[in-house]
């Protein structure tokens, strides 16, 4: 099966593109990283957990 | 469709992503990044540096969609001004539909986002700010009076504050002020660039007051804000978030914002057309020194107390 010549409108759209596909890469890289910080410091975590982990 | 369809539809100036990002007012963006990145860092107890480089991130993206609204809202204004005719929408790169769907996604995201990175009152306080800009400011206040900046001003205020509440959760005196500063500065700062841009907005039928008023009466209004800003930059010097360095800069610098403010009010129209409102513009440029070393200040003595050298 061939594929169809690529188009002209996609090689100039190709920056645009690119650049919308970093910014979404960044997104999720950035969601990943909050994730990580929030349960490693215990921020879903019961309220009554929390308390027990103040309280020592 | 086919692809002879779409590439009819394609329009000569094609965007691209930098045009996109352009609506977000990148410049406008870099103050707002400033301001809330030293209310986050000057408020007390700790953040995650992560948490807190994610809200610095939200609040600046909230502040960015609020200027592509603007850019929907206002399209017709900008292209009649000079300063604003290469923006994206009049240059013809982005429609207003982009635009629009672009400024509402961005809001709802950052507040969203904003929200679930750090605390509700502050993502409450970033919704409520890009509702000030776009709504109380764009769509009300700036095509009806000649106070426009001034209300409106408030809206490039409020980032401080947001950073501040993404650490505390609530308003304080300081970010009060904070947000006070910026208040108040808005006024001389952007009265004294309408100055010298004076045809631009009388073409576009902004009323701004040096057209519905005069220059001699702008003058005036810059002279007074500027003593009450002066009066508010040096009191900020004795709380919490000031210190003798802070003191030191407001000082000097409020010293030379008020002269340059009495020397703009001594002047006559035909000495600024003589000299092609030279003081104008220097007193516009020195105005952005201000804010930045104000708020380097507060950073200073943030930075500087752990080795007990900052604040009081």
């Amino acid at each position: 099966m061939n594929f169809p010549e690529q188009h002209e409108l996609h090689k100039r759209r190709f920056g645009r593109n690119l650049g919308v596909a970093l910014a979404l890469a960044a997104f999720v890289v950035l969601l990943l990283g909050l994730t990580v910080v929030k349960v490693t410091r215990g921020d879903f975590e019961p309220a009554s957990v929390q308390q027990g982990a103040t309280n020592g | 469709m086919s692809d002879a369809s779409i590439h009819s539809q394609v329009p000569e100036n094609e965007a691209s992503f930098g045009d996109y990002f352009a609506l977000l007012k990148p410049r406008v963006m870099s103050l707002v990044v400033f301001t809330a990145m030293v209310g986050l860092l000057a408020a007390p107890g700790g953040v995650h540096p992560f948490i807190a480089f994610c809200a610095i991130l939200f609040i600046a993206i909230g502040g960015g969609a609020s200027g592509a609204l603007n850019m929907w809202y206002d399209s017709d204004i900008d292209q009649v001004m000079s300063r604003t005719k290469s923006r994206p929408i009049p240059s013809g790169k982005v429609t207003r539909e982009e635009a629009f769907a672009i400024g509402m996604t961005l809001s709802v995201m950052s507040v969203v986002m904003l929200g679930l990175a750090t605390n509700w009152f502050a993502a409450g306080l970033l919704a409520f700010t890009i509702f000030f800009y776009v709504v109380i400011y764009t769509m009300w206040l700036k095509r009806w009076t000649p106070q426009n900046i001034v209300i409106g001003g408030a809206a490039g205020a409020f980032p401080p504050m947001v950073g501040w509440a993404a650490v505390t959760g609530g308003v304080s005196v300081e970010s009060v002020l904070m947000f006070t500063l910026i208040f108040m500065w808005t006024p001389p700062h952007f009265w004294a660039l309408c100055l010298f841009m004076k045809s631009d907005y009388k073409d576009a039928g902004v009323p701004m007051l040096h057209v519905t008023h005069g220059r001699a009466v702008t003058r005036n209004h810059i002279l007074v804000y500027t003593l009450l800003l002066a009066a508010i930059a040096v009191s900020m010097a004795f709380t919490s978030i000031g210190g003798w360095i802070y003191l030191t800069v407001a000082v000097v610098m409020n010293a030379i914002f008020v002269a340059g403010a009495v020397s703009i009010w001594r002047r006559s129209d035909a000495q600024c057309e003589a000299d092609n409102h030279k003081r104008e513009k220097s007193f516009f440029g020195f105005s952005l020194l201000y804010l930045f070393l104000h708020f380097g200040a507060i950073l200073a003595e943030v930075a500087l107390a752990p080795y007990g050298l900052g604040g009081w």
